[in-house]
């Protein structure tokens, strides 16, 4: 038989092989997603989700108040506007401090919190930042978040003394900012904290 | 009908085509992929030499002498780069000249050869990191080769830069920058130098990752109240939260079919890892036996394995199957230690991945070999570097 025959054979097996099998590719199932019931958090030990309706009462009753959340969480209102100047002294004393890794207010922490809404209070043309903070035994995107949590708990508190949340600003540094550059119990207490910034319009 | 000593031949001749094709017949099967497998190096010199060190090592090799090892690697380095490889009965595997770009681009681009050389595993020696670096008081972005090598400053703002991740296929960027007075999320075009605000909402705007097809963004807000995960397209628009819980949610990364998102919650009391459904739905903790406080997940390209940092008294790296269950402590049977570090990132072979390790006061980039657990620091820039994203 000729040699050209023999190419033929090889071309038309070749196909053939090539149709059965196909080529190679990276084979990607999709991942299976169980059935749930949308709209509920279903981890073990969560407690239960307040399902009860807040009101937020605001001390200028004309303003536009964000609205509290079920769970008590209350949405942010409006960005820091560029006309503001930071002032750190005025609030300076009243830094809140956390446990680790939690942003919940201690009862001990309450006092500073209402001395900062009395201040606000009397002060009616200025705003406050928030600066939360975490200590460094947290991961970096972890404690940005859990910062943020922790100013926010602060704006929970005040508006809920009475202090209209367009005036309460949040910022978290994460781990960024420590007080106290040390690696030990007491240095790691004073940097998980909430510090208060007074806004005031520029002169 | 062909007569049956014609079949036989053409058989024969088909074999033998085949066998000339593949070179990966010969190359010896990895039995156990925790094992390095042993190679020898000759003939090159300087940055060549270190390069496909390098390369070579974080793949699973280990250099050894000729006489132990199973791949013998020989060339030069003069104007190009001229590579061979033999196995031990001087088979010839790989006989090739590399001129394209730099003396280390060469040696790359032999080292992805020599690792391809067994079935299923890609090259990596020619992929981009970002990341951060902390000089301070301020932190920006850089780019730079996989090793660390050719590092590129991308952001000069003099403010804090946070959480840098690539688009997939694209050389396009997201991060976090404080540059306005306020964490906020960036897409940046690396060709044209082009950025713009891709996230400003009131509070934290941060951790943006794209979905693998590039056309979502998985990002965390806190405008609702709280932190929260939220998804949008890549336009920044359908914005919509996919949580909603009392406490804070970060580090959202997508599954290979984009169907999924892992990420961290503080809801069950500890940081521990979830997922939800890209569409929405409810979120349900993924199962990490073995391991606790649990942050900073990566899904692997190929949508088998989830790498994340457990906090045990200390950071370690950890994996868990994409679908939950026990933990990988990635325990090194030798040492009997695992691999300290947070924050991975998981390189395009699913076999890498990238991270942070804390040497004292600083913080590296480091890469890790998950089957071997070899760990190697990347070239350092000066410093405190975090926050590694691996360009996919």
């Amino acid at each position: 038989m000729k040699f050209s025959i023999y190419c033929s054979l090889f071309a038309v097996t070749l196909v053939l092989t090539l149709g059965v099998t196909g080529c190679k590719k990276g084979v990607k199932g999709p991942t299976p997603i169980p059935t749930r019931r949308p709209g509920l958090t279903e981890t073990d030990n969560t407690s239960p989700i307040d399902r009860t309706a807040r009101t937020v009462p605001s001390e200028e009753g004309t303003r536009v108040q964000p609205i509290g959340n079920p769970d008590g969480t209350i949405p942010l209102g409006s960005r820091i506007g560029p006309d503001s100047e930071q002032d750190r002294v005025p609030l300076a004393s009243y830094t809140v401090y956390f446990d680790f890794d939690r942003s919940a207010i201690r009862s001990g922490e309450t006092g500073k919190i209402e001395s900062v809404s009395s201040y606000l209070k009397s002060n009616a043309g200025v705003g406050v930042l928030i600066e939360g903070h975490c200590d460094e035994r947290g991961t970096e995107q972890y404690n940005l978040s859990l910062g943020e949590r922790r100013a926010l708990a602060i704006r929970e508190y005040l508006v809920n003394l009475g202090i209209d949340g367009n005036r309460v600003f949040t910022i978290s540094f994460g781990e960024d900012r420590p007080a106290d550059p040390g690696h030990n119990d007491a240095a790691w207490a004073k940097n998980r904290r909430g510090e208060f910034v007074v806004l005031k319009p520029k002169q | 009908m062909i007569s049956s000593h014609r079949a036989l031949a053409l058989f024969a001749f088909l074999s033998l085509l085949s066998a000339a094709e593949s070179p990966r017949l010969v190359v010896p099967k990895v039995s156990d992929p925790s094992n390095f497998i042993p190679i020898a190096i000759e003939g090159f010199t300087g940055e060549a030499l270190s390069a496909l060190k390098f390369d070579l090592e974080i793949a699973g090799f280990e250099i050894a002498s000729a006489d132990s090892a199973l791949l013998l690697v020989s060339g030069s380095n003069r104007s190009s780069l001229v590579g061979r490889v033999a196995d031990r009965s001087k088979n010839s595997l790989i006989s090739k000249e590399y001129i394209d770009g730099t003396e280390r681009a060469q040696a790359h681009a032999f080292a992805d050869d020599i690792v391809q050389l067994y079935p299923g595993r890609k090259g990596i020696a020619r992929t981009k990191i970002a990341f951060k670096v902390d000089t301070g008081r301020n932190s920006e972005i850089y780019i730079a080769d996989y090793d660390g090598h050719n590092a590129k400053q991308v952001t000069q703002d003099n403010s804090s830069t946070h959480a840098p991740a690539w688009v997939p296929g694209r050389r396009v960027l997201f991060y976090t920058s404080y540059k306005d007075g306020n964490p906020d999320v960036f897409m940046h075009d690396l060709s044209g130098g082009i950025r713009h605000p891709f996230a400003r909402y009131p509070g934290l705007n941060t951790g943006a990752a794209v979905s693998p097809d590039g056309r979502r963004v998985a990002l965390v807000l806190s405008k609702g109240g709280s932190p929260d995960i939220y998804v949008c397209d890549i336009d920044g628009s359908n914005l919509r939260p996919l949580t909603r819980t009392k406490e804070d949610e970060s580090s959202p990364c997508w599954s290979a079919d984009g169907r999924t998102i892992c990420f961290t919650s503080r809801a069950g009391g500890r940081a521990a890892l979830y997922t939800v459904s890209a569409s929405g739905g409810a979120m349900r903790q993924l199962r990490t036996n073995g391991a606790s406080n649990c942050t900073e997940p990566d899904w692997s390209p190929d949508g088998k394995t989830i790498v994340f940092t457990a906090n045990m008294g200390g950071f370690r790296l950890c994996t868990v199957p994409a679908s939950g269950g026990d933990a990988d402590l990635l325990t090194d049977p030798k040492t009997k230690t695992g691999v300290a570090g947070e924050d991975p990132c998981w390189a395009p072979n699913s076999r890498t991945v990238v991270f942070t390790r804390r040497v004292g006061g600083k913080r590296v980039v480091s890469l890790l070999d998950v089957p071997t657990k070899r760990v190697k620091d990347v070239q350092h820039v000066s410093g405190s570097c975090s926050q590694p994203s691996w360009a996919k």
